[in-house]
């Protein structure tokens, strides 16, 4: 075999990549993927702007937090794939260690046991960290293994994804539990797991709900699935916010109110408008065409992302890479459906958008890995 | 062979991951699809719907009452005010906790524990958890600023602006002026109830309830934008409301604060009129009370106190009160005496003290009748019947009168009837005849009622008001004016106002000459003038009131009995309980030959009309005449628009 034959395999941007030729290469980014985020990032900044309603500080707080989210994708990028596989487990063991320190010595805010404090030094969400750890440590799994996966295999997989899912969704933190089932789940997806037996489970689940509904869920919990069908069965208690933001979301119609000017948010009808329900005050103020910008430059997020997780050069980068895509779309596309109303309100923030950080940190994170894995071509 | 089987799964896995992920980017686009059809069912197929939601969340409709016109009198004072007023209101919907926010709001207030059970009563009975309640009234600058410091710990608690009307004269123009009440839900039934939506009082007595629709104005609106706790952010349109008319009334409040004066705490009423324009110049009822109370409000305690008060101050005597009116309804006997020519200014009879009914046992005494028989006034006729106060002249007289004129003559001058133009509350009293007593008592009428009326007992009852426009039409020489409160209404200060025309009406003139009434002003005039003549020769009421008088007075006193003096006893007033005692009575006018003011004054079981009634009647008129004198150098009263 000639140079030559080797290098025909080699697509342009790989070639490109090998050689180091270009300054993004050789800091392992991925320039589409890295333009796209910071779109998504000024958009949300422009909206939050309005959302935090002239409070400087928020708005200073949260642009210190983007800071640090883009330089943890920076750093993560660079970390060679084999690392990542190598400390999986380990990563995975920690966070699960964290979960059971969470349930004894956990600090609780509003209602709900969700943090780890070493008093005076740091606070941090363990549940947080298991977005990236649970779906590593499937992907760690699956490497070594056949792909598609057998029944052992997959039995073996649920069991690491569902013991964090479940400490979590009994914090209670339903959404986040959700969302690192769903990323582990979604490794499983991505190898190959059989689309029969998912349709044999979504048809078991649904056999066991009213099951599921009577012993799993918790009073609030079920008040919120009943809100969801009738909002104005209590409008001003659990339907409050679901009316408030469809009212929002509605009232701006095709084109919005215009920036600054929705009034759902400025006069506090619309809660949390910084956070978990900030596309209400993107519905209202720039309408259906500001939704549906922001909803597209998400697919083309997802496309790259998918497109660089393909290129990988493992089947655990692959995996890993395909799962962070997919988890982002789990949840832009939970808290969209929430917020507009069809699905039950989990606290579930817009991806990029929202004001907080840490989903953001774990988020840019992620694709810091899936850069890692597309650029480190060598391993 | 591990390395084998790697490289070989590593192009299939390749090929399945691809597959999958192109398996889950359609499935992505398709939920993202749904996504969109959610938008879209929002913001395009039902965005209608929600701009009005949103609308409706952010704006409201307040309306605005308007300012209640303001009372003047005849010279301009003001007698009824609006003054900006804070009062604490409750918005039941926010409270969730009722007696934490109250016991919240007795620390910082000092709240009586009354006001705290007001509080709780009132929000108990609330139906509109929405809106605002006042519960607290007149709340001090002080306690306004605790509320505001400590906003945060009590949602649902409000401190409301309004203006609140208020009554410089308080007591003394009481019953005059009337007073307003915080509306309640009974009135809402009688009115409009936009244009009173966002009114708090409604007029409840005197001319503050007659002329309620000129004084209430028209409501206003204007539409805000409040956030989601209902705080106003911005005003986004107003339409101002129209303020309600001022009212000038022909009360003359230096003449009515001299009047209570005149009564110096006695239990009684006085009303006086100007006989030319039927303008009421004074009205008063004692006691009274603060109409101010109404307004700031006041406990229930407080109210049960007023309301149950064996002196009944909330009771208008002067209009309400009807009365035995005595000799006060003489002149009226004599001039029927005269138009039904039952009589003549010339006939005399011979007045023993005593008055026996052809056949009959029963005697009717004369008021100077004693034990021993030796009382009576002699010879006497009617001018003479009129300045002693004969009895037994008028016995004689009614007797022989057909008792259908009499009751005609005495109904001609607003006996029986109520005639206030703008009092409609005020009582008829009672003119009896014999188709009365047939059908209340099932009793023929006797000879002996009609002596009996002839003095102005009996059954026959006057309020205050009725005898002043006695004198009145006395005054007028036969020219009754309908009484009324109103002078003129006006729109602002710019518009003239509208003076109201009076209506005339004369009495007996077709029987009556110029000269019988001239007559019986200088019989009513010799009752206060006619003097030095000795016991049986001066007016009854000359020793009281006749001396060192600068014009000259018209009058007639009147002492009424309240319970029936037994035959052979003589009326011991110490032995009779405070409320059998006799009532005093005087009614008179001046100057007697050209009338500016026609009065009648009752003391309530205050005695003798001549040595009670008749010096309250003096002063009232001094004050009057002194009042006239003053103003007619500055020219300040009003013009009189009747003739």
């Amino acid at each position: 075999m000639s140079n030559t034959d080797f290098q025909r395999t080699l697509s342009p941007y790989d070639a490109a990549a090998a050689s180091g030729s270009r300054w993004y290469f050789r800091l392992h980014i991925d320039p589409i993927l890295v333009g796209l985020l910071a779109v998504v990032v000024a958009f949300g900044l422009v909206v939050l702007r309005s959302a935090v309603d002239g409070n400087e500080a928020l708005f200073a707080a949260q642009l210190q937090r983007l800071s640090v989210a883009f330089l943890a994708m920076v750093v993560a990028a660079q970390i060679p794939p084999h690392f990542y596989l190598r400390v999986a487990p380990l990563f995975y063991l920690l966070g699960l260690t964290a979960l059971v320190l969470v349930f004894f010595f956990g600090v609780t805010v509003k209602g709900s046991q969700r943090w780890l404090e070493v008093p005076g030094l740091l606070r941090f969400q363990p549940s947080e960290l298991m977005k990236l750890s649970v779906p590593m440590a499937v992907a760690w799994y699956l490497q070594r293994r056949t792909l598609p996966p057998s029944l052992k295999y997959t039995v073996a997989c649920l069991a690491i994804i569902a013991v964090p899912a479940f400490m979590i969704g009994r914090q209670p933190d339903l959404g986040t539990g959700i969302l690192v089932f769903g990323a582990g789940f979604s490794v499983l997806l991505l190898a190959g797991l059989s689309w029969r037996w998912v349709v044999w489970a979504i048809l078991g689940i649904c056999a066991a709900a009213p099951l599921i509904w009577q012993f799993v869920l918790e009073g609030y919990q079920r008040l919120r699935i009943l809100t969801l069908f009738n909002p104005e069965s209590d409008p001003l208690g659990a339907g409050w916010n679901i009316i408030q933001s469809t009212t929002a979301i509605g009232s701006g119609g095709l084109f919005g109110k215009g920036l600054f000017q929705g009034t759902q948010s400025y006069l506090d009808f619309l809660p949390e408008a910084r956070t978990d329900f900030i596309v209400a005050v993107i519905g209202e103020e720039l309408g259906f065409v500001g939704v549906s910008f922001l909803l597209t430059l998400y697919l083309l997020i997802i496309a790259r992302g998918l497109w660089l997780a393909a290129q990988a050069g493992s089947t655990f980068g692959r995996l890993l890479a395909g799962s962070f895509v997919l988890t982002f779309f789990i949840y832009l596309f939970v808290n969209v459906a929430m917020v507009s109303g069809i699905l039950p309100v989990v606290g579930v923030p817009l991806p990029l958008v929202s004001y907080g950080g840490t989903s953001a940190i774990t988020l840019m994170a992620g694709f810091g890995v899936i850069m890692s894995v597309r650029t480190h071509k060598a391993w | 062979m591990a390395v084998e089987l790697a490289i070989k799964d590593q192009n299939r896995e390749v090929a399945l991951f691809v597959g999958r992920a192109t398996t889950l980017f359609v499935l992505v686009v398709l939920l993202l699809g749904v996504l969109i059809l959610r938008l879209l069912d929002l913001q395009f197929w039902d965005h209608d719907t929600y701009k009005s939601r949103s609308d409706d969340n952010r704006t409201r409709v307040q309306t605005l009452a308007p300012a209640r016109g303001m009372i003047f009198d005849r010279n301009g004072h003001l007698l009824a005010d609006n003054q900006n007023a804070s009062s604490l209101a409750l918005v039941g919907e926010r409270i969730t906790d009722l007696p934490q926010t109250v016991s919240l709001l007795t620390q910082l207030l000092d709240l009586t524990p009354e006001q705290q059970a007001e509080i709780q009563g009132r929000m108990s009975l609330n139906r509109r958890a929405d809106k605002p309640l006042i519960v607290v009234d007149a709340l001090s600058q002080r306690q306004v600023a605790r509320l505001a410091v400590n906003r945060h710990l009590l949602p649902g608690v409000e401190v409301v602006n309004q203006l609140v009307r208020f009554y410089p004269y308080g007591e003394v123009a009481a019953h005059a002026v009337g007073s307003v009440r915080r509306m309640t839900l009974d009135d809402l039934s009688t009115v409009d109830p936009i244009q009173y939506s966002a009114t708090s009082f409604i007029g409840k007595r005197g001319v503050e309830a007659f002329y309620e629709e000129q004084l209430h104005g028209a409501v206003g609106y204007q539409k805000v934008e409040r956030d989601a706790l209902g705080r106003v952010r911005q005003t986004l349109d107003v339409q101002s409301p129209n303020p309600g008319q001022d009212l000038r009334l022909h009360l003359d409040i230096e003449l009515q604060q001299a009047s209570v004066k005149a009564l110096s705490g006695k239990r009684g009423a006085i009303v006086a009129l100007d006989p030319r324009s039927g303008g009421i110049l004074a009205l008063v009822s004692e006691p009274a009370y603060d109409p101010n109370m109404f307004v700031s409000g006041m406990t229930a305690k407080a109210f049960s106190q007023l309301s149950s008060s064996v002196y009944v101050p909330l009771f208008n005597r002067a209009v309400n009160g009807q009365y035995a009116p005595g000799s006060t309804f003489k002149p009226v006997v004599g001039l029927a005496g005269i138009a039904t020519n039952t009589t003549s200014w010339d006939q005399t009879i011979d007045d023993r003290g005593s008055f026996q009914l052809p056949g009959q046992e029963r005697i009717y005494r004369d008021w100077s009748w004693t034990k021993d028989d030796s009382g009576g006034q002699g010879l006497v006729d009617l001018n003479r019947a009129i300045y002693r106060s004969s009895n037994v002249y008028f016995y004689d007289l009614a007797t022989r009168m057909q008792i259908d004129d009499l009751v005609r003559f005495a109904g001609a001058f607003g006996l029986g009837q109520n005639l206030v133009l703008d009092i409609p509350s005020a009582s008829p009293g009672l003119l009896p005849n014999p188709e009365w007593k047939q059908g209340v008592k099932s009793l023929p009428w006797y000879p002996g009622d009609s002596v009996n009326m002839s003095i102005g007992q009996g059954d026959l009852l006057a309020t205050p008001m009725q005898m002043a426009l006695v004198a009145s039409v006395i005054a007028n020489r036969g020219d009754l004016v309908a009484p009324r409160m109103l002078a003129s209404i006006s729109n602002g200060a710019a518009d003239t106002p509208q003076v109201l025309e009076a209506p005339v009406k004369k009495i007996g003139a077709e029987t009556l000459t110029a000269e019988d009434w001239e007559n019986m002003v200088r019989a009513m005039g010799d009752v206060v003038h006619r003097g030095n003549q000795g016991f049986r020769g001066n007016g009854t009421a000359w020793a009281y009131i006749g001396q060192d008088i600068g014009y000259r007075m018209a009058g007639k006193s009147g002492t009424a009995q309240v319970v029936e003096i037994r035959q052979g006893e003589e009326y011991e007033e110490e032995q009779l309980s405070e409320f059998d005692r006799k009532h005093a009575w005087f009614i008179a006018f001046a100057p007697a030959e050209n009338p500016t003011i026609a009065l009648a004054v009752l003391v309530e079981n205050g005695g003798g009309g001549s040595s009670v009634a008749a010096p309250v009647a003096r002063a009232v008129l001094d004050a009057h005449m002194q009042l006239q004198q003053a103003r007619g150098a500055s020219g300040r009263d009003l013009e009189v628009v009747a003739r």
